[in-house]
């Protein structure tokens, strides 16, 4: 696939998003002529682009949908449910045709071309067939205003041109000009003007005297047009009238012209330009010109007419011209700077980029450890302002990369409205916290888990409206989805009034499964999480929706993937809510570095919040006093095996994940430290309580402590030790 | 066993030109990988040891930037550990191929040379006696009247084996320390 091609795919996918949700919209408030220009732009943007590619079979699609839609925007129908699910289904096929181009195929196959046509015949049959199945062209936008009374019928642009004496020395051949004039339309009538011509004696070959009248039909506007004589610009007196111009214009330039204005009269009359009616009317229009102060920038060489009313007149005309100019050029640079906020990179050249700033904060901690063996003052001063700016770079590199999650949420609203109604559900999706930021390619992956939790809880969550009025509820559900940064995570919820997770149903099920022992006294919460075993689905029945048992041990399995987790929490009657925790970013993090004998780990600095020392009384029992708070402590040494003594010191490090706060304890504290996140890798995917390595300025690799992990692995140690204790207790 | 030898032998058909193998000895035993899976041969350096891990996972290293985890053939055929001497090297293998494609190191006593066996000397596997499982054997070179134990790297590296075997050792073997 070709640059242009790829572009045209890219940008189409995101009009056909945006027709969608405009649609979605227009659902709830039909009429809205905003939201229906929105719509018939977007469709208009891909039936122009796939023009340019010359795809044509998009061009043919779009085109009937365009014509449903201009005359939705004409108000001639109206957006009613039927026609709202027809058109978001012309979406979809415009994006499976999109699919068709970007494989490669010629055209789309005979199912896909099946389901266009009928699609094409159900709008061509209920939207458009009052007007005869003919499809009402759409008028192009008219670029300069032809306002005023006396438009000249002519669909031409006139063009008026005068090269000015020096174009043959400056190289410059008119003829080339008149040439690529028409390469960019058609010119209807030329006419040729030699009337500077001086007897042949005068005459001299080197200097040029013509001049061309020319009636010129193309769908160019008028900067394109003038762009064809840029080169001679500054040394032709050129006039530019766009089709349909208003008759003083053209008096106007006539009076401009320094030729006989009869004379030039019957030109534009013989190319057409004007009509003879149109000319005689206009001249004598002419003397009810009003007159006014002479100034002038440039007069024109010679004259045999009344200079003071040409120069009104030309100024006039030129004051006109010039607003539409600046009008047109504030246009193009308005565009240009729209165009300069977005600029679209290679996801790989990005990732590139972060990979060498990766590189460069490694580099940075090297440079520091030496800087500060040395004990130079002015080198560490040095190396510190580097390394603050590397930082800079680093967060402004790890900017590019992050995306607001709101577009991935916005998919949302299609899922829901048509699930919900297949569903035979009423379904309210409240969207909040779109504007979260996280990375791209955490978004990228973070859609399928998603969608799977937003199908869920339609499907097992909220209940029929029969069975919501029965229990005292609204008859329309209410799904929530909502995301917020919380202490260097990133939270997405999703949330529903329905039912919640039927307790009873799961220990059932998991018992029947062989999950849990019958009578094993479990928690809520452990109970929940079994939800998210491979194969486990209490639905009643297998939907089309979900059921399969497929799902939920994915979502956990992909979230675990991107170093997140997932929590359950419900209640039954009220809803159930499913809370997505996932790091920022995969690439780099703040990290705290601490030692534990010869080994260095880092934790994340977001979740430590204090450093203490560790007083006698944390070497006897395995929680301390935290300023009357309870902190239960995770011994590294130990829970990592490390042989060794322990220092006579040591210290703790206050970690808080999720609101639980918990202590670590290790030998030293060797501060802050910017991390370079680099994976394990598939040897060690079962590894809990480490959650990646780094290398640090020595070279060394480090690794990178799972703060929530090693919390939760502490926690079920002891409760396995405590029920192990007990049967012990039982047995004697 | 007689599987082992039939899945050996059709790799042997394929190719009857001589391959090269790198030698290096182990335990006072010589062995040989295929050379097209060295990526290179590192000096012994400082290995950052990954707790909660059974022992033939010696930790990962630093491999230019790259976070290389580093095995211990000597534990991981059963034997003990190799202790460190002034010949001890990593060799760096290159495994599996594209998304799947990851480098390990491998610690060995020494490496010796780089050999051409020619197909025809390689004799299958005994089905016992060479003190290491016989799938991790992909069969014994003859060289200069004496035997090397060319292993099956895909097998002996197994990446869904050892981080099983990870997986394992770390739910039940340090828990209880």
């Amino acid at each position: 696939m070709d640059e242009i091609t790829s572009v045209f795919v890219t940008e189409s996918r995101e009009q056909i998003a945006a027709l969608e949700s405009a649609l979605l919209q227009l659902e709830n408030s039909p009429g809205d002529d905003d939201t229906l220009n929105a719509i018939f732009r977007s469709a208009h943007t891909i039936k122009g682009g796939a023009g340019v590619i010359e795809c044509s079979y998009i061009v043919a699609f779009t085109h009937v949908v365009e014509n449903v839609l201009d005359r939705l925007r004409e108000h001639a129908i109206n957006a009613d449910a039927d026609l709202i699910a027809l058109l978001l289904g012309c979406a979809d096929h415009i994006g499976n045709l999109l699919g068709v181009l970007e494989s490669g195929a010629a055209g789309p196959d005979a199912e896909l071309a099946a389901d266009g046509d009928a699609l094409l015949a159900h709008l061509q049959r209920d939207w458009l067939s009052n007007e005869g199945g003919a499809g009402l062209p759409s008028v192009p936008p008219v670029l300069l205003e032809a306002s005023g009374g006396g438009a000249v019928e002519s669909d031409c642009w006139h063009i008026s041109v005068r090269f000015g004496a020096d174009v043959l020395r400056n190289g410059m051949d008119p003829l080339s000009f008149l040439r690529y004039l028409g390469s960019i339309g058609r010119i209807v009538h030329l006419e040729t003007i030699a009337d500077a011509m001086p007897e042949a004696a005068d005459m001299d070959p080197e200097t040029c005297y013509l001049g061309f009248e020319i009636s010129f039909a193309s769908g160019a506007d008028k900067a394109a047009i003038e762009r064809v004589f840029d080169f001679v610009r500054d040394d032709c007196t050129l006039n530019i009238l766009p089709p349909h111009s208003r008759l003083s214009d053209y008096i106007a330039l006539i009076n401009t012209l320094p030729e006989d204005s009869m004379r030039l009269g019957e030109i534009l009359v013989r190319i057409g330009a004007l009509t003879q009616d149109e000319l005689e009317d206009g001249l004598r229009q002419q003397t009810a010109v009003p007159a006014g102060g002479g100034e002038s920038g440039e007069a024109p060489a010679v004259t045999s007419q009344p200079i003071g009313e040409i120069l009104v007149e030309r100024k006039v005309v030129q004051a006109e011209l010039v607003d539409a100019a600046v009008a047109r050029q504030k246009q193009v640079t308005e565009k240009k700077a729209a165009e300069a906020r977005l600029i679209r990179i290679q996801a790989d050249k990005l990732d590139r980029l972060i990979d060498l700033v990766g590189e460069l904060v490694i580099a940075g901690a090297s440079v520091n450890l030496l800087a500060g063996r040395t004990g130079v003052g002015e080198l560490i001063e040095a190396t510190s302002l580097t390394g603050r700016l590397v930082e800079s770079i680093r967060d402004a590199a790890l900017q590019l990369r992050m995306v607001q999650i709101g577009e991935t949420f916005n998919r949302f609203h299609r899922v829901v409205r048509d699930t919900s109604r297949e569903m035979g559900k009423e379904i309210e999706l409240s969207i909040s916290g779109g504007d979260t930021e996280l990375d791209k390619s955490m978004v990228e992956k973070i859609g399928d888990p998603l969608m799977h939790l937003v199908r869920n809880a339609m499907d097992h969550g909220l209940e029929l409206p029969s069975a919501r009025e029965a229990s005292g509820k609204a008859a329309r559900g209410r799904l929530e989805l909502n995301a917020f940064h919380d202490s260097g995570s990133i939270v997405i919820e999703v949330a529903d009034d329905g039912a919640g997770l039927n307790r009873e149903r799961i220990l059932a099920k998991a018992v029947e499964r062989g999950l849990v022992q019958p009578g094993q006294a479990l928690s809520d919460a452990e109970v929940y999480t079994l939800i998210f075993e491979p194969g486990f689905s209490t639905a009643e029945k297998v939907t089309n929706i979900s059921g399969r048992g497929v799902g939920m041990d994915v979502v956990r399995r992909n979230i675990q993937g991107l170093r997140g987790s997932v929590d359950v929490s419900s209640e039954p009657g009220k809803g159930s809510r499913f809370a997505i925790r996932l790091p920022l970013t995969l690439a780099i993090i703040d990290g705290f570095l601490v030692g534990v004998g010869n080994a260095a780990y880092v934790i994340p600095l977001d979740s430590v919040v204090e450093c203490i020392e560790l007083g006698a009384d944390g070497s006897v029992r395995d929680y301390v006093n935290l300023r009357g708070e309870v902190l239960p402590l995770v011994r590294l040494r130990h829970l990592f095996g490390m042989v060794g003594e322990p220092p006579a010191r040591q210290n703790v490090v206050v970690v808080q994940y999720a609101g639980i706060k918990s202590g670590i304890v290790v030998d030293q504290l060797m501060g802050e430290f910017q991390t370079v996140i680099k994976p394990l890798g598939n040897l060690f995917r079962n590894i809990r309580g480490i959650g990646g390595s780094t290398i640090l300025g020595s070279g060394e690799v480090a690794l990178i402590l799972d703060v929530q992990a090693l919390v939760q692995r502490c926690a079920s140690r002891e409760a396995q030790r405590a029920e192990g204790a007990l049967l012990a207790a039982a047995a004697t | 066993m007689s599987q082992m030898v039939a899945q050996t032998r059709p790799q042997a058909v394929v190719d009857d030109s001589p391959q090269q193998y790198l030698t290096f000895s182990l335990g006072g035993e010589v062995f040989a990988l295929g050379i097209l899976n060295v990526k290179e041969i590192i000096e012994f350096g400082s290995i950052t040891e990954i707790p909660m891990m059974p022992a033939f996972i010696r930790g990962v290293i630093n491999l230019r930037g790259a976070v290389v985890p580093v095995i211990d053939l000597s534990a991981r055929f059963g034997g003990r550990t190799s202790a460190v001497s002034r010949r001890t090297c990593i060799v760096i293998v290159e495994l599996g191929s594209g998304e799947d494609r990851q480098d390990l190191g491998v610690i060995v006593d020494a490496v010796n040379e780089v050999l051409e066996i020619p197909r025809g000397d390689i004799e299958p596997p005994p089905s016992f006696g060479a003190r290491i499982r016989a799938d991790f054997i992909q069969g014994m070179g003859k060289v200069n009247g004496d035997f090397v134990i060319i292993l099956n790297v895909e097998r002996v590296l197994s990446t869904e084996e050892m981080t099983m075997l990870a997986g394992m050792s770390h739910d039940t073997g340090n828990d209880d320390q």
